[in-house]
């Protein structure tokens, strides 16, 4: 195999005096980390609710004053009152408000005689996450309008504790596994398999084929400096992400050592996937087309961005032999619950087991002529 | 053992339904500088692929070294150097560097890589640029690299494929000189493709004329214009040559289009 590491030796030599690769391929991780940890993790506010009070009387006046006391305080909903049911959905419909709460003109004699008095809600669902949290957040003061005044000393009625088991999970940690997968997955695709092609299209393996190098020695050795360098991608973004993600005890020496040794399996098992679709590849287009594809393939079907439970049975299908499922498991055990082995030998040995599969395959797809 | 560092019979490759080399056959002996002439498309490319063993015969047998290409390759690999038509040294990588790799590629000893090196960059003249990265090397310097980086295992026959094409003059005759200086120095049997016919009489013990994937005509510049009828062998070009065995210019015949190019192109 001495052979193997002159490829390996090449590779990093070149590597080495890349500076741009090694930046590019860390740069778009990290902006994907914090540009859509910091989007999509915020709580929604300043919804602008049109309240159409079409009754005036007191159990009117209490749900606009609950709604006031929401708007001062979350700051979720800004208040504007309507006269006018129409122009209010007018606006509604030009997306000047968010919603239409309108409160009938029989609200206050239903509510006192108990005659199911209601209220109407009328919102702009075109967008699911706004209009989702204007109804709880409308729905949470209707309840308490209903609370009784005076609390009842003995309660009869079931009710819930929750309790987590971890410290709140902000949206930018949940991310941060999977960018960490990313920024892998970034340096095999840039650092092996477009460096690869280009340099089959300049002839470079040409080189390669007249000397007595073996077709394992070759492929090992394309697979174990490809690893090399996304372990250096992966634990970078590992450790700077995790302090930018505000991970607890971020620089835990332990929790590191798993890391690294999940960070190396997931570099193992992408380059030899990529090596594997690449082994028959000419076309120096084919690696810069298929990044595009294989970015939505493998990233998103495999829950680092949304959980998996809410996949179509077909994508879950996908999901389950997709390896980055496993690398972003591993390391949402280990960055968000910081588990031990026990939690992450199922993943790793899908990842190892994935790698030999992958690996053999190009082996014995690899051509030694031209 | 022959005293033939190359023994070509009846070899044959074809792609598809284009056979790009058709049933040539031919010798080197040991120690000889052996000139492969033809247009683009002629086969020459498709031939020395087969003897350097990164291509598998259809049919016939090549004999390099008293190694098989198709079962013998490793033997074969570790007996020649070879340098391709395209220029494939590491651009990032300097020259020392690319030397190196090449010699732990072919297992050449720890012990004797320093020298080795040492020397060949001396024979290229490119000492003093050992620490320079290769891709700030003009297209000369390069072509030298190259030539010592398919000797640095010391092998004992070299193939170079159009080692000149595309150098200025000056280039051209400077990696000619140095490829003479070097066959001086070394136990070496050299097999070159080149369009250059006035280099070709001047370097070559002996010249095969390749063209439409047959040997057309195999003999020593001298012979070979001495095989002309009716002209004084001292008036005769290899062009003139050339002409008389494939019945047209050289320069004509670079500029058809090549058959033999597509099939070999795609598949590379």
């Amino acid at each position: 195999m001495s052979r193997a590491w002159a490829i390996i030796e090449r590779e990093l030599r070149r590597f080495r005096r890349s500076p741009m690769l090694i930046v590019m391929s860390m740069i778009f991780p990290l902006m994907q980390l914090i540009v859509l940890g910091y989007a999509f993790g915020g709580n929604v506010k300043h919804l602008k609710l049109a309240i159409v009070d079409q009754d005036g009387g007191v159990p009117a006046v209490k749900i606009r004053e609950l709604a006031a006391a929401v708007s001062s305080g979350a700051r979720t909903l800004d208040l504007v009152d309507y006269t006018d049911q129409g122009i209010a959905m007018t606006d509604l419909r030009n997306g000047r408000v968010n919603g239409v709460l309108t409160i009938p003109p029989d609200f206050s004699r239903r509510s006192l005689t108990n005659s199911s008095p209601r209220v109407a809600l009328i919102s702009d669902n075109t967008d699911t996450f706004v209009s989702a949290t204007m109804a709880g957040t409308v729905s949470s003061f209707v309840s308490a309008l209903n609370a009784p005044t005076t609390p009842v000393r003995v309660e009869g009625a079931a009710g819930l504790d929750v309790v987590e088991v971890y410290p709140y999970v902000p949206y930018i940690q949940y991310l941060l596994p999977g960018s960490i997968t990313m920024s892998i997955f970034m340096m095999v695709m840039i650092g092996g398999g477009i460096i690869f092609i280009d340099d089959k299209a300049r002839g470079l393996h040409e080189g390669y084929l007249v000397t007595p190098i073996t077709k394992l020695e070759l492929v090992a050795g394309f697979n174990i400096s490809g690893t090399i360098k996304a372990v250096l991608a992966g634990a970078v973004i590992m450790v700077l992400g995790s302090l930018i993600a505000g991970v607890p005890s971020p620089l835990d020496p332990i929790r590191l050592l798993r890391m690294l040794l999940v960070v190396t399996i997931t570099a193992f098992s992408l380059i030899s996937l990529m090596f594997l679709l690449m082994v028959r590849v000419t076309d120096p287009l084919m690696p810069r087309a298929m990044f595009g594809l294989l970015n939505t393939v493998l990233y998103f079907p495999s829950g680092a961005v949304y959980p998996q439970a809410g996949f179509p049975d077909w994508m879950k299908v996908i999901a389950a032999v997709d390896p980055f499922t496993y690398a972003v498991h591993a390391f949402k055990s280990l960055l968000l619950k910081n588990t031990g082995f026990g939690a992450i030998a199922g993943d790793v040995l899908f990842l190892f087991v994935f790698s030999a599969v992958a690996m053999t395959a190009a082996t014995l797809l690899f051509r030694r002529t031209l | 053992m022959s005293d033939n560092a190359i023994e070509v019979k009846a070899i044959v490759k074809k792609f598809g339904d284009f056979t790009a080399v058709d049933h040539i056959s031919f010798a080197v002996r040991d120690g000889e500088i052996f000139g492969l002439l033809g247009p683009n498309g002629a086969g020459k490319s498709t031939l020395i692929r087969m003897m350097v063993t990164l291509l598998q015969p259809t049919e016939g047998t090549a004999v390099i070294n008293g190694f098989d290409v198709a079962r013998q390759a490793d033997d074969v690999r570790r007996s020649i150097g070879v340098i391709p038509q395209a220029m494939t040294s590491d651009l990032e990588l300097s020259v020392e560097e690319n030397l190196l790799i090449f010699a732990k590629l072919y297992g050449v000893p720890r012990e004797t890589r320093t020298r080795l090196i040492t020397e060949l960059l001396e024979a290229v003249e490119l000492t003093q640029w050992r620490t320079k990265q290769v891709k700030l090397l003009s297209g000369g310097m390069r072509r030298r690299v190259e030539i010592a980086r398919g000797l640095v295992h010391e092998p004992r026959v070299f193939f170079l494929d159009e080692p000149t094409t595309g150098l200025d003059p000056v280039s051209r005759t400077a990696v000619w000189g140095m490829l003479q200086r070097i066959k001086s120095q070394r136990d070496l049997t050299v097999l070159i493709t080149t369009h250059y016919m006035d280099e070709a009489d001047k370097l070559c013990d002996r010249i095969a004329i390749v063209d439409h994937g047959k040997l057309v005509a195999l003999d020593s510049p001298g012979a070979l214009k001495a095989s002309i009828p009716g002209r004084d062998p001292d008036s005769v070009t290899l062009d003139d040559v050339f002409v008389h065995y494939t019945g047209r210019d050289l320069r004509d015949a670079l500029q058809e289009p090549s058959a033999a190019d597509s099939p070999f192109m795609i598949r590379r």
